[in-house]
């Protein structure tokens, strides 16, 4: 129907703007979109559950007076050096080559202003990295890229990926603007490259091999460090039993909407779980295996704000990581650069093209001039001050709900607001007793 | 010389010796007896030691090695010298999956038989083996060279970088962008080099070379189907 009938068109809710558009663009180019960030859908998260604040029958911690706890200690299970955090945010794997040295050493910074982690990515560990992160998990990869013992003996911990969240069962991707003489030189390959990375290790499959690399693991390292085991949530009731009985010290569990640098556009929005329906099936894994708290859970993907944390603790995590967020706090897609991101495009509060390497923030590029942008000192305080407010945030919800340690948060104090959030978080809907699944 | 018996001493005294030589170097020349198979023996040493090994190891053996001479008189496991650095690690009998798997440096010598995926992910290391290996070997290969002097399995060098092949005998299939390329009189001269050193008597004109087409390099809609 045009408007020479009638004032309002009809757009079809199956044929909707977007996928016109992209069935045009597919047409036009034959290649599939590639993007970075998470999942743009709505899916069920964090947002459809609330936490029951108390009153009289629990009785509220005083906000201002009473300590609430933060601290969180991973890797209590073997390793003889386990690493204890101030806060229990920590910060996601991201490499450098998805990232500039300067996001990299930022994000080190931040960690080390608020007392937590950082991790490296399918890159390598920079100089930079390490010199400025307190506490530094090192990333073991299918592609191994940069690998080597030097960097496994300098690491506080050893996250071996299994896969992410925002694309579980596939390897990476680094296009080739992004493959500069740095870049190429840490991971051995030709400059200018499209890269693509492995998404199965090269030395081991399946549970009963994975037990013995995280032995050798240990065995290089002298039992010392914390060893994680990172999955993109897929099954996670199984992937975790399985990377728990194979011996890993910490689950690190990432949920669909998990950023990514650079995956297919179609993988992003179609493969994997939200953490939501994520979280319990890990804790139920790790409580069968009387390992809940003695295997630490942190979970990612789409975590923002404190009361995100809280809500994630609540479901049982020991902790959570960012990554999004984090680059956010770094200054990605900031109003000030939204004439710039209209050049290229975009907008700001739009801009998801970390794949290509033009990032007038300078955080997901190797372009030297647009890498300088980023003040490492300047982006690791605004890092530092955004997780402040996050476990401020969260503190708040915990007191209110009458608990003196974030870890005191637990499945009682939350209540769903919709019958898919229930059925997933598992707890029960808003008002009723009534969690679906599980009978009245 | 040391000598390490694993029916007494368990893989951590044994790794945990080798380690402690790397700060307080003591003992050169280490003998293991009785290996049995056992897993992850002599990893992540970081010293110029020489290691042999009576018998049979089992996964990840010599694993992440630097500078060291590792000597296995027997068959080694899954993943034998996986991300050696340098040094050099020797096999006398046969090597099963991804021996050499993602090795930046170093000299990985097989005498036998290597199984499927060997050099799977090499960054740099050269690999020589006596016998066969299996197949997906090389998969996505980026630097270092591998000698075969026996046949080749199935999808050699599939999506393979920078590494160059040398195999004597027949290639059951290539993968996905490796081809057979010119052997020029350079290549003659660092194989013959790569055969001395690992002694092997073998004449580097009997074989073929394989390299990357370096067609799949950057994504182009026309190779969608070789991806
Ligand atoms: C720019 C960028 C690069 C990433 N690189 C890696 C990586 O190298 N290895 C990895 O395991 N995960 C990587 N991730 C995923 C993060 O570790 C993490 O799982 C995810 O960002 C968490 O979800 P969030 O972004 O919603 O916080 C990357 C994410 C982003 C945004």
């Amino acid at each position: 129907m045009s408007n020479e009938y009638s004032p309002v068109l009809r757009e079809s809710a199956t044929f909707d703007r977007l996928t016109i558009q992209e069935i045009q663009r597919a047409a036009e180019t034959g290649i599939y979109d590639i993007r970075g960030g998470g999942t743009k859908r709505k899916v069920p998260h964090f947002d459809d559950l609330l936490l029951l604040g108390a009153s009289m029958s629990r009785y509220p911690l005083e906000g201002y007076r009473e300590k609430c706890g933060t601290d969180v200690v991973l890797g209590t299970r073997f390793a003889k050096k386990p690493i204890h955090l101030k806060i229990p945010v920590t910060i996601a794997g991201m490499s450098f080559g998805a990232l500039s040295a300067q996001a990299k050493e930022a994000l080190g910074r931040g960690a080390s202003i608020a007392g937590t982690s950082t991790t490296t990515g399918d890159g390598g560990m920079t100089p930079e990295e390490r010199g400025q992160s307190q506490h530094l998990v090192y990333q073991y990869l299918p592609s191994r890229y940069g690998m080597n013992p030097d960097d496994l003996r300098k690491a506080d911990a050893i996250e071996i990926v299994l896969g992410q969240g925002a694309k579980p069962g596939g390897g990476g991707m680094l296009l080739g603007m992004k493959v500069t003489e740095r870049v190429a030189g840490m991971r051995t390959l030709p400059v200018g490259v499209d890269q693509r990375s492995a998404c199965r290790h090269p030395d081991w499959t399946g549970p009963d091999d994975l037990a013995i690399k995280i032995a050798e693991i240990r065995e290089i390292t002298d039992w010392e460090k914390p060893i994680y085991v990172k999955i993109g949530a897929s099954r996670p009731y199984y992937d975790v039993k399985l990377a728990v009985k194979a011996g890993a010290d910490v689950i690190v569990l990432d949920g669909m909407q998990g950023g990514t640098a650079a995956t297919q556009e179609v993988f992003i929005e179609h493969v994997g779980i939200p953490i939501l329906s994520a979280i319990p099936q890990a804790v139920q894994a790790l409580q069968e295996m009387d390992m809940h708290r003695k295997v630490q859970l942190i979970v990612s993907g789409g975590i923002r704000t404190g009361a995100d944390v809280a809500k994630a603790m609540a479901m049982g995590a020991d902790a959570v990581a960012i990554g999004t967020a984090a680059l956010i706090a770094l200054g990605d897609n900031h109003p000030r650069l939204d004439d710039e991101l209209k050049k290229i495009g975009s907008a700001a509060g739009f801009y998801d093209d970390w794949q290509n390497g033009r990032d007038p923030a300078g955080i997901t590029t190797q372009d030297p001039e647009l890498s300088k942008r980023l003040d490492p000192v300047e982006g690791g305080r605004r890092l530092a001050n955004y997780l402040r407010v996050l476990v401020l945030e969260a503190q708040t919800m915990a007191r209110a709900c009458g608990k003196s340690h974030l870890h005191n948060l637990d499945p009682e104090d939350l209540v769903a607001l919709t019958v898919e959030s229930a059925a997933m978080a598992r707890v029960p809907l808003a008002g009723t007793r009534w969690v679906p699944g599980q009978g009245f | 010389m040391k000598t390490i018996n694993l029916t007494e001493s368990t893989v951590r005294d044994l790794n945990q010796a080798l380690h402690d030589q790397a700060r307080d170097l003591r003992e050169r020349e280490w003998l293991v007896t009785h290996p049995d198979g056992k897993h992850n023996l002599a990893v992540g040493i970081n010293e110029a030691l020489s290691i042999d090994i009576q018998g049979h190891a089992g996964y990840y053996c010599a694993g992440m090695n630097q500078k060291a001479s590792v000597t296995v008189h027997g068959n080694v496991g899954v993943g034998v010298a996986e991300n050696m650095m340098s040094g050099m690690v020797r096999v006398k009998g046969s090597a099963s999956q991804s021996a050499g798997a993602t090795a930046h440096g170093g000299l990985l010598v097989i005498e036998g038989d290597a199984g499927a995926r060997c050099g799977i992910s090499m960054k740099g290391v050269d690999i020589v083996v006596g016998g066969s290996i299996g197949h997906m070997s090389c998969f996505m290969a980026q630097a270092g060279r591998l000698v075969v002097c026996g046949d080749a399995g199935d999808a050699l060098g599939d999506s393979l970088y920078e590494t160059r092949i040398y195999v004597k005998g027949s290639v059951k299939s290539l993968g996905s962008d490796c081809i057979e390329k010119e052997m020029r009189a350079e290549h003659l001269e660092e194989l013959a080099e790569l055969l001395n050193r690992a002694g092997f008597d073998e004449d580097p004109a009997s074989f073929k070379r394989y390299g990357s087409a370096r067609q799949l390099y950057n994504f182009k809609v026309d190779n969608a189907s070789a991806y």
